[in-house]
């Protein structure tokens, strides 16, 4: 059998090559949502897939976010698998009663007697001045919510295999997409194919400090990395993957390994994401630690328009490297 | 009004008995509550026993229901037995939600009956999907999506409507207008108070019905029922009806007038059907004694089935936040 | 005859006031009709009757507010009349009352009905909490930052301290009782280990072995102190046997007039006349630190406890000498009660200044005590018993208790020793001064 030769390809193309493939496979699975058809989705991912499938499946819908994800949950109690598409995370405040009060909670609520086997993906995140209303990071308050899983594919190979095992899952998986990703451009391994949907991974080693990362500041965890790699501190970068259930047990075994922690999260500090990792560690490795754990994440201000501003605002790896100079006793100016 | 087709006996005794059993379980559950029995949040659906046995008739056993958490009525006419309904709002066990929904979270998936939804309007976009399932799967099925007034001033009302006309999907609305979105009237919530005039507005079938005429009621649900089935398109229907108690156990009710109240009881759908099945000679007074002994019994069973039931073990607590068992 | 009850008319309703009666005593009633007005704080609601029958006495007046379920009124049977004399009907209160017990419910006709019940199931058992979220692990030669800095300044090697943390973790308490023991120059407190609570909820076996764990620590920490006392304190023993019938008798007609609560122990005698005995001899009221004796400003009693499942703890009654028989039985119960719940205060486990063990209960004669450092004596009792006993030449039988010394020979010697007994028989002898 001959080996495919490794692709090179976008983190968008990824998704869309996920999508295609579980629509080949199973006419149950249908993608629904704002623009997805006839536009091509509003961020390319489903450019072509409308000519492949037809409108039946590849279904445009109005701007009703709350009445097709509404929908997208009832069509999965009546045996289909549909994929609901949610332009933005922005926008699933609008949904946001279906999907807590209906999606994650029915299933629990009628003792167990009915699924939602339903994916919703959303893009998330800033970085692009898009302003206060479409700059939002709300995995971490998506999380807190129990009865459902939520994913943060940030490499090619997550967005490429992370779908297929959300869409055999029976309960409400979201799926987070940041929006800097899209344009990511690399390899898909030859054998790649379905990942898991349960385990963090980790994408460097290293034993000084453990970066906690997910979606979009795994790329700011890496580069603040690369930057303590040259003052002689090897930090192991984690991307978290799975938001809900958290992976302990490699999140633990790292810092029990480096015995310092700092977790980066693009949602504000506070109540945050990092909060709850903050915790966790604290709870399970706390005689492990030589420092309190740093959090580094958004500034507490609706997103600024301006670049500078906006800049200010995210996470940056150079505020990563401070922080893991402050716990190794570095001063700024050594 | 269109004609009907002659009323005979069997079917007279079915729908009365029907009215009866909710009545009387109902008017049982105001006790029960009282006497702290059942708790939380209780809405009786009392006075409007008509729409849920008269819609019912209409919906084959592989259509699917949508309901609010006024939905005593609706459950139990669909099928649910009092016993379950009843132990459930005991928080029992062996209720039919494992006793962790109550009163108003009524599930049951042997009759296709999917709540139970507190959320006024949250359950348009469920009824929408099921629809949209059945629509893609080539099924004959009807989706029955029961709900009130108040929920049409909900923006997924109107997104609903129009989702489910644009995509032909099979769903049948029906808008039971009890003239109060909890204690507010409608010509003070609503610009426009004609709601079938609303949805017609969408480009759907529309029209209203006596609610509080079973046979009435009947008879549009069906006709209704079968163009959602045929046309594979959605329909809507306002009954208006009227509830003679308050919208739930510890409201005053002081947003309505007694006198209001006692001119709709004359028109109480269960004695206007008794005396209608009287006056064609098709029942008599003993048929009458003989439905309210064998309710009553009914009732006692259920009571005695909830008060028996056991408490869901702790341990259990977090079962079914996620499904158990591999996906279907 | 059956009680109209408070009705629960929402969620949160904890409690109604009965605004107005629409009904009087006499007044015939039917299913449904509304008798009375209630306040429930957030509305006035009319309430209804569930029965038909004939109000016979209003139990709650106008302007009353009770709480949900209470009787509001009485209603007896409806009269025969004419019209509605009907056994149904009068039958019906039993099975329409909510307010009876439960088995009346079950026992109501449960005939077949449409709706087939399935059958009976055994009677509702109370449900148990859930476990508190707990992340166990095992953590003995952990410490915590606040310990390590204990450690630190205190000198110790944490690689000898054994800890009493959660999960076996090394607490600045465990820290400060490993100063004391291995000497250090600040008398640390002695601090006694906690006492684990007797746990309610469903246990795995994991979470026993470690109450298990627990108990052994402390009888390790017990162990470590008694071991230490004996190397290094040079004891001496005096024991006398006490007239105790003065005191017996007195206690008998003193509680007489006494309620059960109130009611005094022969320990309250014993420990008070202690107190007052250690009061007029200060040097049997102290610490032995740094080579010298050195006297306590307050007598504290020690008051040796044992604790369910092995252990014993001395916790101090604070200034026994200045409390009355009364305040010390009360001090004892509230000691016992927290010792037994592990919720001392640290300041009752160091300020022990002598400590008094009374064994009277376990049926041993006398006790040969082990002093607890850095106090330099401990006050042994053993049983009440009737033994025969020569008084004026005579052999009678009286009640007796044998009161045993140790001391540190080094802070004294027999001498003083057996003065403090005797003003402690003396005392006994005059149990209405205690």
């Amino acid at each position: 059998m001959t080996v495919a030769p490794a692709k090179t390809i976008t983190y968008r193309e990824a998704m869309r090559e996920a999508i295609r493939e579980a629509m080949l496979a199973d006419d149950r699975v249908f993608l629904m949502g704002e623009d997805v058809g006839a536009y091509g989705g509003c961020f390319g991912v489903s450019k072509g897939l409308l000519a492949e499938f037809g409108q039946d499946r590849i279904r445009d819908t109005p701007l009703s976010e709350s009445a097709f994800v509404g929908a997208g949950i009832g069509a999965a109690m009546g045996g289909m698998r549909p994929i609901v598409e949610v332009m933005t995370v922005n926008f699933c405040l609008l949904a946001l009663d279906q999907i807590m009060n209906n999606a994650a909670t029915i299933s629990h609520m009628s003792g167990g007697q009915f699924q939602i086997p339903l994916v919703i993906r959303m893009t998330t995140g800033a970085g692009r001045q898009v302003a206060a209303q479409h700059s939002h990071s709300l995995e971490g308050w998506l999380a807190h919510i129990p009865g459902l899983k939520l994913l943060a594919p940030a490499t090619i190979d997550d967005a490429r295999g992370m779908l297929g095992p959300a869409l055999a899952d029976p309960n409400l998986v979201l799926i987070f997409e940041h929006g800097s990703l899209y344009n990511l451009e690399g390899e898909l391994l030859p054998e790649g194919g379905a990942v898991d949907i349960e385990r963090a991974a980790i994408r460097r080693t290293g034993s000084d400090v453990t970066l906690i990362a997910y979606g979009g500041t795994v790329a700011t965890a890496l580069t603040a990395a690369e930057q303590l790699a040259r003052i002689g501190v090897e930090a192991e970068v984690i991307d978290l993957r799975v938001l809900r259930p958290l992976d302990d047990e490699t999140i633990i075994a790292s810092v029990v390994r480096t015995q310092r922690a700092v977790v980066i999260d693009e949602g504000w500090r506070s109540g945050s994401l990092a909060a709850e990792v903050s915790s966790r560690i604290m709870e399970q490795a706390f005689y492990e630690l030589d420092a309190p754990v740093a959090r580094v994440c958004s500034a507490e201000v609706p997103m600024p328009y301006p670049r500078h501003l906006e800049q200010a605002a995210l996470p940056q790896p150079e505020t990563v490297v401070a922080e893991v100079r402050r716990m190794i006793g570095l001063a700024a100016d050594e | 009004m269109s004609a009907r087709a002659p009323l005979d006996r069997d079917h007279g005794l079915e729908l009365l008995r029907q009215m009866l059993l909710v009545r009387r379980f109902e008017e049982k559950c105001v006790e029960l509550y009282s006497a702290t029995k059942i708790r939380g949040f209780m809405h009786l659906y009392i006075g409007e026993e008509a729409v849920a046995a008269g819609a019912m008739q209409a919906l084959e056993s592989d259509d699917a229901i949508v309901a609010t958490y006024r939905e005593h009525g609706h459950a139990l006419v669909r099928g649910v037995s009092a016993a379950s309904i009843m132990a459930e709002m005991y928080g029992k066990l062996e209720g039919c939600s494992r006793g962790r929904g109550g009163s108003m979270h009524l599930f049951d998936a042997a009759t296709r009956f999917y709540g139970g939804n507190a959320i006024v309007g949250g359950g348009l976009p469920l009824a929408v999907g099921l629809a949209l399932a059945d629509k893609l799967r080539g099924r004959r099925q009807v989706t029955a999506c029961f709900f009130g007034d108040g929920a049409v001033a909900e923006g997924e009302f109107h997104e609903c409507m129009n989702l489910s006309a644009l995509w032909d999907l099979p769903v049948l609305f029906l808008c039971e207008n009890n003239l109060y979105a909890m204690g507010t009237r409608i010509d003070r919530y609503e610009s426009q108070t004609d709601l079938a005039l609303k949805a017609a507005s969408y480009e759907m079938t529309a029209w209203s019905v006596d609610g509080m005429d079973v046979l009435a009621v009947e008879e549009a649900t069906r006709r209704a029922a079968a163009e959602v089935r045929a046309g594979s398109r959605p329909c809507f229907l306002e009954l208006r009806t009227y509830r003679f108690r308050a919208h739930s156990m510890y409201d005053p009710d002081i947003y309505r007038s007694k006198d209001e109240i006692e001119a709709w009881k004359q028109h109480d759908p269960i004695t206007d059907l008794i005396e209608r099945l009287r006056a064609g000679e098709l029942i008599a007074d003993s048929d009458v004694e003989e439905l309210e002994r064998s309710i009553a019994e009914e009732i006692d069973a259920a009571i005695a089935f909830a008060e028996a039931g056991t408490l869901e073990p702790v341990a259990e607590l977090e079962r079914f936040v996620y499904a158990e068992g591999a996906s279907a | 005859m059956s009680e109209f009850l408070m009705p629960s008319l929402g969620a949160d309703m904890e409690a109604g006031t009965l605004l107005e009666w629409y009904v009087k005593p006499g007044a015939a009633v039917k299913r449904g009709d509304i008798v009375a007005l209630v306040d429930t704080s957030k509305a006035e609601i009319e309430i209804e009757i569930f029965e038909d029958g004939v109000i016979d006495e209003l139990l709650v007046p106008e302007g009353a507010r009770v709480p949900v379920g209470t009787a509001l009124a009485i209603v007896r049977a409806p009269e025969p009349t004419a019209v509605g004399a009907n056994p149904a009907t009068v039958e019906a209160p039993t099975e329409s009352r909510p307010s009876e017990p439960e088995s009346t419910l079950a026992a109501a006709p449960a005939a077949a009905a449409a709706g087939a019940a399935p059958p009976l199931r055994a009677p509702v058992t109370r449900a148990a909490p859930p476990p508190p979220h707990r992340i166990r692990g095992d953590h003995r030669g952990h410490a915590s930052p606040v310990a390590r800095r204990a450690a630190s300044n205190l000198g110790v090697d944490l690689a000898a301290v054994v800890g009493t943390g959660p999960d076996g973790a090394i607490r600045k308490a465990d820290v400060e009782r490993a100063a004391v023991a291995s000497r250090s120059p600040v008398a640390a407190p002695i601090e006694a280990p906690p006492v684990v609570p007797a746990e309610t909820a469903p246990v795995q076996a994991p979470r026993a072995t470690t109450a298990g764990d627990r108990q052994a620590l402390m009888r390790e920490a017990i162990g470590a102190l008694m071991a230490r006392s004996k190397r290094e304190i040079p004891h001496y023993y005096l024991q006398l046997e006490i007239d105790f019938s003065k005191s017996l008798d007195w206690l008998h007609a003193d509680n007489l007039k006494r309620s059960v609560e109130d009611r005094l122990l022969p320990s309250a005698l014993l420990l008070s006349a202690v107190a007052r005995a250690v009061a007029e001899m200060p040097e049997m009221n102290g610490f032995w630190l740094d080579g010298a004796f050195r006297p306590a400003t307050g007598v504290h009693l020690g008051v040796a406890i044992s604790l369910r499942g092995g252990g014993l703890i001395a916790p101090a009654l604070h200034d026994a000498d200045r409390k009355s028989l009364e305040e010390i039985m009360r001090g004892v119960r509230d000691l016992v009660q927290r010792a037994r719940a592990g919720r001392l205060r640290s300041s009752e486990m160091s300020d022990p200044t002598i400590t008094v063990t009374n064994l009277g209960d376990r049926g041993v004669d006398l006790v040969h005590g082990v002093i607890y450092p850095p106090q330099v004596a401990l006050v042994g009792f053993g049983a009440v018993r009737e033994r025969a006993w020569a008084a004026d030449g005579m052999l009678g039988v009286r009640s007796t208790v044998v009161a045993t010394l140790a001391a540190d020979h080094r802070a004294g010697d027999g001498h003083a020793g057996s003065r403090f007994l005797t003003l402690i028989e003396r005392h006994l002898q005059e149990p209405e001064e205690l």
